[in-house]
């Protein structure tokens, strides 16, 4: 997990526990309650759906819950809100297409 | 109604603040501290809205917590919340504005709803959106978005930034982009000169980073995310001039030009929007006491203009004091509370800065 800032001239971070989840079938590790879309980027995944109609890659966008750009299927859960839910250990995440119908 | 999901509150409260940021605490600690029963819901974990990711020092008086991180403003607010007990609800959306002035809150998978005599909107507002080529590739970020991943959760979501706008969000976030350990590889401003305040494009000076005045972002270019992207000068009529192009090497295209304001709940509450373009486009029309065109329903914040953590503080003040004295009737020192943010508030609007929204604010009166 080299992708997290360690050093900072003026913030010191807290993270969780450190905890393993799976994206798409692969085990990853992350830090319990950071955001998924967190954890998900410290391990350099940046496409977390596709398009609709398109089938285009995706990301997110506003990082604070307002957009719908970082929606996932979080453990059979479709249109689940990455940016703003914690990650749990044992988490099963897979890239969403489209509205998941 | 069985469904365990859904949940009727059957408490009732006197105000509640729907936002948990620098004006929705400054409202909901001015209205309890004056003796009013508050509750404040939020949708983060934390408090202090767009202040947990604020690292730069804000300018000013004392009272605006000058010299102070935005980051430790939000600490702050958040223990004198905590201090004078007022109820949180937390990680929780409000999702309507039902009959008989009622709320729908959504927490998790609960659905509840709960009902306040006045209600202090401070909904804030979202980053906007630039069109260009291939803009939904992953790698087109909110610079706010990477300034939350960054300064809050210690994620950088990519190596070499591109900034879009010269404004102080596009100013200050690629300065601690380079604090961070990140590369910027440019600002880029359609207009011929840069938005933000002067001290901060004085540091982005000297870091040495390039700023393009009159060009604009055209495309990002890459396969399953950003990989390049091209930009181009502008003319006088911001079209781009041909055969002016560059391709610039990035894999984040940060856009950092505006915010709009969260109207939503007051579409639903049928309070009056106009669009004041100077404020920040669809605005809930406002008085100078904060008040809607509803008078069970106050404003402040980025939700009534889009300015400051500063300016936004002061109307969450004057907010909550009003929205006490609608229900409580008048107190000396809920005007002295009101008067002392008005005052403040122009002073601090006689900035040149400020002229535009003095202008949009002018709007709202002359209807």
């Amino acid at each position: 997990m080299s992708d997290y800032i360690e050093k900072h001239p003026i913030l010191q971070f807290k993270r969780g526990e450190k905890v393993r989840f799976i994206f798409e079938g692969k085990e990853l590790e992350g830090y319990e309650n950071q955001p998924i879309a967190a954890a998900l980027h410290a391990a350099g995944i940046r496409v977390l759906s596709f398009s609709d109609k398109h089938n285009r890659p995706r990301g997110f966008f506003c990082a604070v819950g307002k957009c719908s750009s970082c929606l996932m299927e979080v453990d059979g859960k479709p249109n689940v809100m990455v940016c703003m839910v914690p990650l749990r250990a044992g988490m099963e995440i897979r890239r969403q297409k489209g509205k998941n119908r | 109604m069985t469904d365990s999901r859904y949940q009727i509150a059957d408490r009732e409260f006197e105000i509640c603040a729907v936002g948990g940021g620098p004006a929705g605490l400054q409202a909901a600690i001015v209205a309890k501290e004056l003796g009013a029963n508050v509750v404040i819901i939020d949708d983060n974990p934390i408090l202090g809205g767009q202040l947990i990711k604020q690292t730069h020092k804000f300018f000013g008086s004392k009272l605006h917590y000058c010299g102070v991180r935005g980051v430790d403003i939000a600490t702050v607010l958040s223990d004198r919340v905590k201090e004078l007990g007022i109820e949180v609800i937390d990680n929780a959306t409000v999702v309507g504005y039902y009959d008989n002035d009622t709320l729908g809150v959504l927490r998790e998978d609960i659905f509840l709803s709960l009902r306040a005599e006045r209600y202090i909107i401070a909904t804030g507002a979202s980053e906007n959106m630039l069109a260009f080529e291939n803009s939904d590739l992953p790698g087109v970020y909110g610079a706010g978005a990477v300034q939350t991943m960054m300064n809050v959760y210690g994620v950088v979501p990519g190596k070499r930034a591109l900034v879009i706008g010269s404004g102080n969000i596009g100013l200050i976030v690629p300065y601690q982009l380079l604090q961070a350990g990140v590369e910027v590889a440019a600002i880029v401003e359609i207009m011929n000169k840069v938005g933000g305040y002067y001290v901060h494009a004085a540091k982005i000076k000297r870091s040495g980073v390039p700023i393009y005045l009159k060009h604009t972002v055209i495309e990002a270019k890459g396969k399953e995310s950003v990989e390049a992207a091209v930009i181009s000068a502008v003319g006088d009529d911001y079209t781009c001039l041909l055969g002016t192009e560059k391709t610039i090497a990035c894999d984040m295209i940060l856009i950092a030009i505006g915010l709009s304001p969260l109207c939503d709940l007051l579409y639903h509450a049928g309070c009056r929007i106009d669009y004041v373009p100077e404020l920040g486009g669809n605005v809930p029309y406002h008085d100078a006491n904060m008040m809607t065109s509803k008078p069970n329903i106050f404003v402040c914040g980025d939700l009534a203009c889009i300015e400051e953590a500063s300016t936004a503080m002061l109307e969450g003040r004057i907010a909550g004091a009003r929205a006490f004295e609608s229900l409580h009737g008048k107190k000396p020192e809920a005007e002295d509370v009101a008067e002392k943010a008005k005052r403040e508030l122009e002073i601090i609007r006689t900035s040149p800065f400020e002229e535009r929204i003095v202008c949009g604010l002018r709007k709202f009166t002359a209807h």
